[in-house]
């Protein structure tokens, strides 16, 4: 049983509808005896981190998912929610990744001289990639990034991007993955990566 | 380094897209779920629905559509077209859309922007501004263009992104269905003064309108419809030729 984490934080549906299309089903559900018994659990999320840190500890889910031993994924703000520390908000976040979430910086230049835009919004390249999670996906493929906030590089980092700074595309330790960007808005290169964490 | 993005624009009406050429003639070319599922297999970065009888007709087909575009493609979306109040935008949103394009509505009450924004984040909320020059001046337009505002296109962009529009879609009314290029100094201007990405629309008719818009008017995007819809340029071979062109593309 795969589970989608809803803990009023986002593009549930986005997620449900790209399990769908590679062939799969999912529960969604923010149960801890549900999230504890599933094979995998895919945590996604949009919007602020504070707020959705909030609703974790409300739910009081900050405590259990450290603790799981099932495959983990945590996609955008749920990557970052299980970092160390999150400018965003300037909260503690859970800690499973060695890294801090940081602001992009205004005054970064892009190849013609021109400002780079903040929020990154798009398609962008993903590198030094790492794990079974990009099995059979080239280095340099592109995912879709939305975000004004991302983690710094670090020992967990399996995959990087570029804008301005490097930073992680997608970090990993033990059971735990994450992706900055969205696999589930990631065309073929995303559904790829959906069915590698669902094979995991 | 971020791709520049290419979007086909699919209007919808009563569930149909369509094409108005300067707003004014309608012709069906399509249904919008094959459409969408063809223009991402082709390679499209983006898709835009914007619903052009939201104003005057029910709302509730679109919303039934933009579940079953959410359902069936895997790339991000906007939708637009009538949307006047946070409800219109969590209904949208709820139904699987990526982000929602306000214009009218924002222009007659700017607060929306902010009201979306603060709820749903900045990436959520697409500013669109049709705006036509008159006596040397860019005046908005709302109502797809046909009436004109008291803002001015400049300082409404600018303000629209201070309240919290995470992007910007400019329509040039003047450009759009002549397909004689889009307004390249204009959205010099507009990336000049924003620090939003800025997707260009309007006055598309051939691979080099496109080149253009990214290398004179550092668009971050490229929206078209009846190119597209008509298969006049087809998606891989402009992607092919924006790359031969030394322009950063997905592939």
């Amino acid at each position: 049983m795969i589970a989608i984490l809803d803990y009023s934080a986002g593009n549930i549906r986005s997620v449900m509808d790209a399990v769908h299309r590679v062939g799969c089903d999912a529960i969604i559900t923010s149960d801890p005896a549900e999230i504890r018994r599933a094979d995998k659990l895919i945590i996604p999320g949009v919007g602020a981190a504070s707020v959705a840190m909030d609703s974790l500890k409300s739910l009081g889910l900050d405590k259990l998912i450290p603790t799981l031993t099932q495959p983990v994924l945590g996609i955008c703000i749920g990557l970052q929610l299980m970092c160390k520390h999150s400018e965003e908000g300037d909260i503690e976040c859970m800690g499973i990744f060695d890294a801090n979430v940081t602001k992009f910086k205004q005054g970064h230049l892009d190849s013609d001289g021109r400002l780079l835009k903040i929020p990154h919004m798009g398609w962008n390249s993903v590198n030094e990639l790492k794990t079974p999670l990009f099995e059979s996906i080239e280095s340099g493929s592109y995912f879709y990034y939305v975000h004004s906030y991302a983690p710094e590089l670090c020992a967990d980092t399996i995959a990087t991007s570029e804008h301005g700074v490097t930073f992680s595309g997608a970090l990993n330790v033990n059971n735990f993955y994450g992706t900055q960007f969205h696999p589930e808005k990631s065309g073929e290169a995303g559904e790829r990566l959906i069915k590698n964490f669902l094979n995991l | 380094m971020v791709a520049k993005r290419i979007i086909p624009c699919l209007d919808i009406k009563n569930g149909e897209t369509v094409k108005g050429i300067n707003f004014l003639e309608i012709k069906s070319v399509g249904d919008p779920i094959e459409l969408a599922r063809a223009y991402a297999q082709q390679g499209a970065d983006e898709l835009v629905f914007l619903d052009i009888s939201a104003t005057i007709e029910q709302r509730q087909t679109f919303a039934a559509l933009v579940e079953r575009i959410a359902a069936n493609i895997n790339i991000p979306f906007t939708v637009g077209g009538g949307i006047s109040a946070l409800g219109d935008a969590e209904r949208l949103l709820l139904a699987g859309a990526d982000k929602v394009s306000v214009n009218s509505a924002a222009v007659n009450r700017p607060e929306l922007i902010s009201e979306i924004a603060s709820r749903y984040g900045n990436q959520f909320v697409v500013i669109a501004i049709d705006a036509k020059c008159v006596d040397g001046k860019w005046c908005v337009t709302t109502h797809g263009g046909s009436k004109l505002s008291d803002k001015e296109l400049f300082s409404w962009a600018y303000e629209a992104q201070e309240r919290g529009a995470g992007e910007l879609l400019f329509t040039s009314m003047d450009h759009d269905g002549t397909k004689s290029g889009y307004a390249c100094d204009i959205y010099a201007q507009l990336s000049d003064k924003l620090s939003i990405p800025i997707i260009a629309s309007g006055g598309a008719g051939n691979v080099d309108h496109i080149v253009d818009v990214f290398e004179k008017g550092y668009a971050d995007a490229a929206l078209a419809a009846s190119i597209f819809h008509y298969g006049e340029i087809l998606i891989p071979d402009l992607k092919t030729e924006l790359l031969r062109k030394g322009i950063n593309v997905r592939k």
